[in-house]
C-alpha cells in the first residue's frame, strides 16, 4: 500500500500524484519506472517516476487517464492508497556529460522527459527541450522544464502555445539552422517517438527513446514487454526501457500495443460512461 | 479360496479417485479430482504392505514417512497422519497434488511390480484436506524468539518451507515477494483446476500465524539489493529462493506476432491476474485454435487452460514423443481426456501472421528421434521437406524457464553458473557468499514443487546450526 500524499490535476486529462513510498524514492534514478495496481480487479501499469525526493521519502507519477485502471486510479482521493507499489524497475538512463542535449517530449511523455532532463543538467550538459501537446491545455511541466533546460522551445498541432505544428518540426528548424547536438532523448506517443527519432538519427544525434509496451511484472517473468532491438528481442522492463532508437521496430512495437484494443474499450465503457468524448 | 483370491486381486488394484467427467470439465475450473471419502482412503491405506525397508521413503526427495502416515489413515486416524506428513513435509495438500509420484515414491512401491502401487500422493492429498476442513489445524510449538532476522527472497515453495522451519525455531523471519500475491509458480503458474488458490492462501496464512511476515511487491536487487538487507537492514542471513522465472522463446520468426505468449504471460494472466473469471478485467486472447508448443507440466497446463477459456481446438506441439515428455503422466492422461490434441515429433519453424500483427498459422517441422543426449533423452531431428502449417490464433510458448538474472546481477560477489543458476552446495544450501543461501529453482533450474521444498528445508537447517 501507498498512500497518495498530493493529488494533483495537471490538465484535462493528465493527474500528478505524490505517493508515499521511502525506499523507492531512495533508489530510483532516472529513467526507472514503478508498477502499480490502483485496487484489486485493476491492471498491473507502468509509471515512470516523475519526481523523487529521498529525504522526504516520495515519489511522483504523472499519468493519462487513457483506460480503465487509470481512471479508477484517477479516482482516488489524496489521503487514500494505491494498493500494490512496486519499484524502482527497469534500467535507469545512461548519463554522463554528452554535450549538447536535445529533450524531445511529446502528449504526457514530457513526464518521463523531465527526471531524464535534470539528471543531465546535473551531470553538466546544455540542453535544448522541445515540447509538444495537442493543445495549450494539455502542455505539462513547462515551468519545471524552464528552470531545468537552457532553452525550451514550445509546440502545440493547434498553434495555442507555441510553434503550430508538432516536434518534429521544431528539430527540423533547428536543423535547418545549422543547430548541431550529441545526444537526444525523445519520449512520447510511439507514432511521434518513430516519426521524430527517424529524423533525429538521421542527422546523426545518437537518440535514446523510452518505450511503453504492456507489462504485467515488469521484472522479466513473463516477456509480454517484448520489443525488437536490433533485430534481437529484448524485455522492455529489464534490458530497457531506453533503447538506441536507430534500431527500434516501431512498427511491431505499434501493432502489439493494439493487442488488446477491443477489450480495453469495452472494460472502459462498462467502468463508466461520464468519460465518453474524452479520448 | 474364492474370497482369498478376491483379496489378492484387490490388494493389487487401486482404488481410484472420483473426478469430474472430461467433458463436463474442459469447461471450467474447478479442480478435476474430487479426492477420496473417508472409506476410500482406508481401503486404500490398508493395500500397503507396511515393507520393513520401505522403497518408498527412498523414492521420496525429502523422505515423507510414507507407512507409517498411510499406517494411521488405516486406522482411521486422520488428523494423526496428517501431523505425521508434515513432520517431513510443511506443504502435503500441495505435494498431494502436484508432486510426480509416478517416478518418486510410487515407483518403488512393491505392489507395483504385479499391479497397482499405493497411491501415495491421493492419500497425502486425503490427509491433508481432511485436516484443514475439520479444522484441526494445529500450531505447533515454536521456540522462544531468538532475535535474529532472516530475510528470505521469494515465497515459492522453497522461500515458505525455509521460512516456515525458521520461524518454528524462533527466528524473526521476513518473506520478500516482487509479486503482490505471495506463493510464486503455485499462484501465478499452476492453474486453479489443478490447484485451488484457496489451499495455497491457507497454507500462507498457517505460516504468517505463525509469525512470518511477508512484504509483497518488493523486488529484491530493485527495492533493495542483498548487500542492503545484510548490511543496513541488520538480517544475519539471507536465503534466495527466487525460482526459474524468465522465459524461454524459440528465435524463430513471427515470434513477437500478436497472440503469441509465454506460458509464464499467458498462464500469470489467468491464475494470477483471474482472466479465468468471467468478470475479469484481465485481457487474454481467447483463441479458438490454440497451439501450445512444449512437452511439460507448463504445456500441459497451458493447453488445459485454453480449453477452459473456450478454444474449439487446443494443441500440442512437441519435438520427441509422448515417451519422452516430462509432464506428470496424470496430467498428460487429463488432457488427452479432455481432448487436447498432440502433435508429437515435430518442432515449430516460423508463425505467421496476417498484416495487422496477428497470428494465423504455426509452420512445423516432422522431427525423428536419434541417439539418446545427455539427459538420457533422444535427441530429435528434422526430417528434410517435411513442413506443414496448423491453422491457429493462439500460440503459447513453453519450452522452459530459466533463473531471472535480477539477483546475481545486483549482487556481483554470488557465484553463477553459465546455464544462470546460483551454485549452491546441495547438502547446506550455501553459497560462495557468506550469509547467502540459496534453493529451488534457482539453483536447480526449472524443477519440483517437492525438490524446492527439500532445498527450502536443508538451508533452514543449515541457518539454524551456524546462527
Ligand atoms: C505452470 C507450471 C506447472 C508446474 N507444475 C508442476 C507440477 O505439477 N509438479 C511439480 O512438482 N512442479 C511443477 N512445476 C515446477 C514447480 O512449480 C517449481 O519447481 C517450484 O515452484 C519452484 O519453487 P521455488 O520456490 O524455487 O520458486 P518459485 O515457485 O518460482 O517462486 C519464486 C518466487 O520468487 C519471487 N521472486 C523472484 N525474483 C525475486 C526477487 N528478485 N525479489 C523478490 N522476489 C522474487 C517470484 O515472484 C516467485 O514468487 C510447475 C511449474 C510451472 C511454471
Ligand atoms: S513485463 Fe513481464 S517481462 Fe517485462
Amino acid at each position: 500500500m501507498a498512500k497518495i500524499i498530493r493529488k494533483e490535476k495537471l490538465s484535462e486529462l493528465v493527474w500528478r500524484f505524490r505517493l508515499d513510498a521511502p525506499r523507492i524514492a531512495r533508489k530510483r534514478k532516472a529513467g526507472q519506472f514503478i508498477i502499480l495496481r490502483p485496487s484489486n480487479d485493476t491492471e498491473r501499469i507502468p509509471l515512470t517516476i516523475a519526481n523523487a525526493d529521498e529525504a522526504q521519502g516520495w515519489i511522483e507519477i504523472i499519468f493519462q487517464v487513457v483506460g480503465r485502471t487509470t481512471l479508477i486510479l484517477s479516482e482516488l482521493s489524496e489521503g487514500e492508497s494505491v494498493l500494490d507499489l512496486a519499484g524502482p524497475l527497469g534500467k535507469p538512463t545512461h548519463v554522463e556529460k554528452f554535450g549538447k542535449c536535445l529533450c524531445i517530449g511529446g502528449g504526457v511523455g514530457v513526464a518521463p522527459l523531465y527526471p531524464i532532463v535534470c539528471a543531465l543538467k546535473n551531470a553538466g550538459n546544455e540542453i535544448t527541450t522541445i515540447i509538444g501537446s495537442r493543445t495549450k491545455e494539455l502542455l505539462i511541466l513547462h515551468d519545471e522544464m524552464l528552470e531545468k533546460s537552457d532553452r525550451v522551445l514550445v509546440t502545440t498541432d493547434d498553434g495555442s502555445m507555441g510553434a503550430k505544428g508538432f516536434v518534429s518540426d521544431v528539430f527540423n528548424d533547428l536543423q535547418n539552422r545549422g543547430e548541431h547536438f550529441d545526444t537526444a532523448f525523445v519520449i512520447g506517443p510511439v507514432i511521434m517517438m518513430k516519426v521524430t527519432t527517424s529524423l533525429t538519427v538521421k542527422a546523426g544525434i545518437t537518440t535514446y527513446a523510452s518505450l511503453n509496451p504492456i507489462m504485467i511484472d515488469g521484472t522479466g517473468m513473463c516477456g509480454g514487454c517484448r520489443v525488437t532491438v536490433g533485430g534481437k528481442t529484448r524485455f522492455a522492463c529489464v534490458d530497457g526501457p531506453e533503447f538506441d532508437a536507430s534500431g527500434i521496430d516501431w512498427d511491431e512495437m505499434i501493432k502489439r500495443l493494439n493487442s488488446y484494443r477491443a477489450f480495453e474499450s469495452k472494460a472502459q465503457k462498462s467502468h463508466v460512461c461520464k468519460m465518453e468524448g474524452v479520448r | 479360496m474364492n474370497t482369498s483370491q478376491n483379496t489378492t486381486e484387490k490388494r493389487f488394484q487401486r482404488i481410484p479417485m472420483r473426478e469430474q467427467d472430461p467433458s463436463e470439465r474442459s469447461g471450467n475450473f474447478n479442480e478435476v479430482p474430487f479426492g477420496y471419502s473417508e472409506e476410500e482412503a482406508v481401503a486404500e491405506a490398508q493395500r500397503c504392505l507396511k515393507c520393513k525397508k520401505p522403497l518408498c521413503v527412498q523414492g521420496c526427495p525429502v523422505n515423507v514417512k510414507i507407512p507409517e502416515f498411510i499406517g494411521l489413515i488405516a486406522e482411521g486416524k486422520f488428523a494423526e497422519a496428517a501431523q505425521k506428513l508434515k513432520e517431513t513435509n510443511a506443504l502435503p495438500a500441495i505435494c498431494g497434488r502436484v508432486c510426480p509420484q509416478e517416478e518418486q515414491c510410487e515407483s518403488k512401491c512393491i505392489l507395483g511390480k504385479k499391479g497397482d502401487p499405493v497411491a501415495v500422493g491421493n492419500l497425502e492429498r486425503f490427509a491433508a484436506d481432511w485436516e484443514r476442513q475439520h479444522g484441526e489445524v494445529t500450531i505447533p510449538k515454536k521456540k522462544l524468539p531468538n532475535g535474529k532476522k532472516v530475510a528470505v527472497i521469494g515465497s515459492g515453495p522453497a522461500g515458505l518451507t525455509c521460512a516456515g522451519e525458521l520461524v518454528k525455531d524462533g527466528f524473526d523471519v521476513t518473506i520478500f515477494e516482487a509479486l503482490h500475491e505471495p506463493g510464486g509458480v503455485l499462484v501465478y503458474g499452476i492453474p486453479e483446476f489443478r490447484l485451488p488458490k484457496q489451499i495455497v492462501r491457507q497454507e500462507i496464512n498457517y505460516l504468517e500465524k505463525l509469525g512470518v511476515r511477508i512484504e509483497k511487491n518488493f523486488i529484491v536487487g530493485k527495492t533493495a539489493t542483498i548487500d542492503d538487507l545484510l548490511n543496513e537492514e541488520g538480517f544475519c542471513a539471507v536465503f534466495v529462493g527466487s525460482g526459474a522465472g524468465l522465459p524461454s522463446f524459440m528465435n524463430i520468426k513471427g515470434e513477437n506476432l500478436i497472440g503469441v505468449y509465454s506460458a509464464n504471460e499467458y498462464l500469470t494472466r489467468s491464475n494470477l491476474m483471474k482472466a479465468f473469471q468471467n468478470n475479469a478485467h484481465t485481457p487474454i486472447m481467447k483463441g479458438k485454435r490454440v497451439v501450445t508448443v512444449g512437452g511439460g507440466n507448463v504445456a500441459m497446463d497451458s493447453a488445459r487452460t485454453a480449453l477452459r477459456l473456450g478454444a474449439e481446438k487446443s494443441m500440442i506441439v512437441y519435438r520427441r514423443s509422448e515417451t519422452e515428455m516430462p509432464a506428470r503422466k496424470a496430467e498428460v492422461h487429463h488432457a488427452k481426456e479432455e481432448g487436447i490434441e498432440f502433435h508429437l515429433l515435430c518442432n515449430p519453424v516460423e508463425i505467421e501472421g496476417n498484416e495487422d500483427g496477428f497470428v494465423q498459422n504455426i509452420k512445423c517441422i516432422k522431427m525423428e528421434l536419434g541417439e539418446p543426449d545427455n539427459s538420457g533423452r533422444r535427441s530429435p531431428k528434422p526430417v528434410a521437406g517435411s513442413e506443414f502449417d496448423l491453422d491457429c490464433d493462439v500460440v503459447i510458448i513453453a519450452i522452459g524457464n530459466k533463473p531471472n538474472p535480477l539477483i546475481p546481477s545486483s549482487t556481483p560477489q554470488l557465484k553463477v553458473s553459465k546455464w544462470g543458476t546460483i551454485e549452491a552446495d546441495e547438502s547446506n544450501g550455501k553459497t560462495s557468499m557468506k550469509k547467502v543461501y540459496a534453493g529451488g529453482d534457482i539453483v536447480t533450474g526449472a524443477a519440483t514443487v517437492i525438490l524446492a521444498m527439500g532445498a527450502g528445508k536443508i538451508a533452514a537447517k543449515s541457518i539454524i546450526e551456524e546462527l
